[in-house]
């Protein structure tokens, strides 16, 4: 199971570079072979515009890397500083942040992000934005209980009397033990990001045509489905094919890392 | 958490979620009456939205209106139809209701057997073959089980309707899109603390009493066992609203969610936060439910 996850996302990156190496064209409107099943020459079909369903699910495959790696950034720093603060001075401060996670964790699933994305309107920009707002409360969540337990370890206390100020504190004694676990995390939330993502668009949110995403491209597809079913099968396989890759590598990550993950 | 505390934080919530919604609208870049009405329209056009949305108020007096309006059960006017958006929730949503209760049900037809045949198994190929299944096939997308199931037993099978509501049977489809991601949770979950259980003392006395395995199991075992279970289907439930916004696009099926979508479509911003604000709320209420039934049913949270 471990190769079979290295050697999925070691085909995706092949297959971007090759694509990238070829030129491949994903906007090219070719209305000879509209909807057409795979054919020698389209190996994935065409879409309902006659362009290569390949060349958009590579091109769509990285707008896909691009913004799970953005997000996950972003989402990771302002949730581990929050869940730090928290954790580390604890009392009002702690009350005050977890309140405000609480009514984020009130929304469920990725309806807020929905919601902001429905306000901010369409585009890539606005999709990165929707999801990063919504996203760093699981990190600040997790953060603020390892830290709560960490801040009275021995030697977070040793550095404390020694006369070490807070930010040594936290990005020194602590970050540092928190960093499996967020790497963990951070592996699943590519995967839960590019989910995101791909619901996002799929429901027009995200980037607009004629650029390729996996989401768009699937509610194009659910919509030709009856004539064209290879279109929707073969987005949705792939997409499936690299989350599983993902949550696989993230499962293997976990074990490696000894990271028990508490509930 | 006491009671008293837990009622506390749960007032807090509520009111940041509504002050969350209520700050929705302010979120459009530029002026939304513009967004909403399109820059063709005219002056009083313009006017007569702004006044009606309060936006020409202090923000903190428009944020009073919205309580105070809410609490009469006022959601505002739908810009598109001009109707009452109560009204378009009060037909919407007994739909999206029945949907996520039938795939709660779904959910816990399949999880709930699966979980006990695959702890019953533990170590086994059919244990690992289950396991595999639901932890990570799990994380497939409603869009495109969704569509997948309905190519298989709708067009090619034939057996069920396509999309709609027309017919008893339309509501299949959606709610085993729906209910499969529960059901796997469910299978894991029940797998888990079935296994705790099952090594406890009370469980060898059962057997030495020389009670049938089928008992053993079923009445001792999974009692214990469903505590966290139904803590998991509180919470679940949550994922189910959220889930319907997808699948009931894909499957046409008219409950809140879709009317969200559409709503995003047409930049009727007040309608899409009165369904986002309406969803929120079931949620938040199902998981205070959750969480007295589970200190109702279990003495040692009660006296914690």
């Amino acid at each position: 199971m471990k190769l079979f996850s290295y050697l999925i996302l070691a085909l995706w990156l092949v297959a971007v570079l090759i694509g990238n190496l070829l030129q491949l064209n994903p906007n090219a409107i070719d209305l000879e072979v509209i909807l057409q099943a795979p054919t020698a020459q389209h190996w994935f079909g065409a879409d309902d515009l006659g362009r290569d369903i390949l060349a958009r699910v590579l091109s769509g495959v990285e707008v896909s890397f691009l913004v799970a790696l953005i997000v996950t950034g972003v989402t990771m720093t302002i949730g581990v500083f929050v869940g730090l603060l928290a954790g580390f001075y604890g009392g009002r401060v702690d009350a005050i942040l977890m309140q405000i996670t609480d009514i984020f964790l009130a929304f469920p699933g990725i309806l807020l992000a929905i919601a902001f994305g429905a306000v901010l309107g369409p585009g890539l920009g606005n999709l990165i934005m929707a999801l990063c707002l919504t996203g760093w409360v699981s990190y600040a969540r997790l953060t603020r209980g390892q830290t709560l337990s960490l801040r009275h370890r021995q030697h977070v206390q040793a550095a404390e009397s020694l006369g070490a100020g807070v930010p040594r504190l936290l990005f020194r004694h602590i970050l540092p033990l928190l960093a499996s676990i967020l790497v963990v995390e951070a592996t699943y939330s590519l995967a839960s990001v590019m989910i995101a993502e791909a619901s996002l668009s799929f429901l027009g949110l995200g980037i607009q045509a004629p650029d390729a995403s996996w989401g768009a491209m699937l509610r194009d597809a659910v919509r030709y489905m009856l004539i064209a079913p290879h279109y929707v099968l073969i987005v949705g396989g792939c997409l499936m094919s690299l989350i599983l890759a993902i949550n696989l590598g993230g499962d293997y990550l976990r074990d490696a890392l000894d990271v028990r993950k508490p509930d | 958490m006491s009671i008293i505390k837990r009622l506390v934080n749960f007032f807090t919530v509520i009111f940041g979620v509504l002050l969350l919604t209520f700050l929705l609208i302010h979120l459009v870049p530029g002026d939304p009456v513009d967004v909403m009405l399109g820059e063709s329209a005219n002056m009083a056009d313009r006017e007569a939205l702004r006044a009606d949305l309060g936006l020409n108020q202090p923000l903190v007096k428009q944020f009073g209106n919205y309580l105070v309006k809410l609490m009469h059960g006022d959601l505002g006017q739908s810009i598109h139809t001009q109707t009452p958006i109560i009204d378009l929730i009060q037909t919407r949503y007994p739909a999206t209701l029945k949907l996520a209760l039938l795939s709660l049900f779904i959910g816990i037809l399949v999880g709930v057997p699966l979980g006990i045949f695959a702890a019953l198994k533990a170590g086994q190929w059919q244990d690992f073959i289950v396991t595999i299944i639901s932890v990570r096939l799990s994380a497939m997308p409603a869009f495109w089980l969704g569509p997948v199931l309905m190519l298989i037993f709708a067009v090619w099978l034939g057996w069920l309707p396509v999309s709609g509501m027309d017919s008893g049977t339309s509501i299949i489809l959606p709610a085993v899109t729906l209910g499969f991601g529960l059901s796997a949770i469910l299978t894991r979950m029940t797998r888990t603390s079935l296994l705790e259980v099952l090594n406890d003392d009370y469980i060898r006395t059962a057997r030495a009493k020389g009670l049938s395995e089928q008992t053993v199991i079923l009445r001792h075992a999974l009692r214990a066992a469903l505590l966290p279970i139904i803590t998991i289907v509180g919470l679940q439930m949550g994922s189910l609203l959220a889930g319907t916004v997808i699948t009931e696009t894909i499957f046409s099926w008219d409950g809140v969610g879709r009317l969200l979508v559409e709503s995003i479509e047409k930049r009727d911003y007040p309608v899409t936060q009165a369904c986002v604000l309406i969803v929120a709320l079931s949620y938040v209420l199902v998981n205070l439910a959750t969480d007295v039934l589970y200190r109702l049913a279990d003495p040692r949270v009660r006296h914690a």
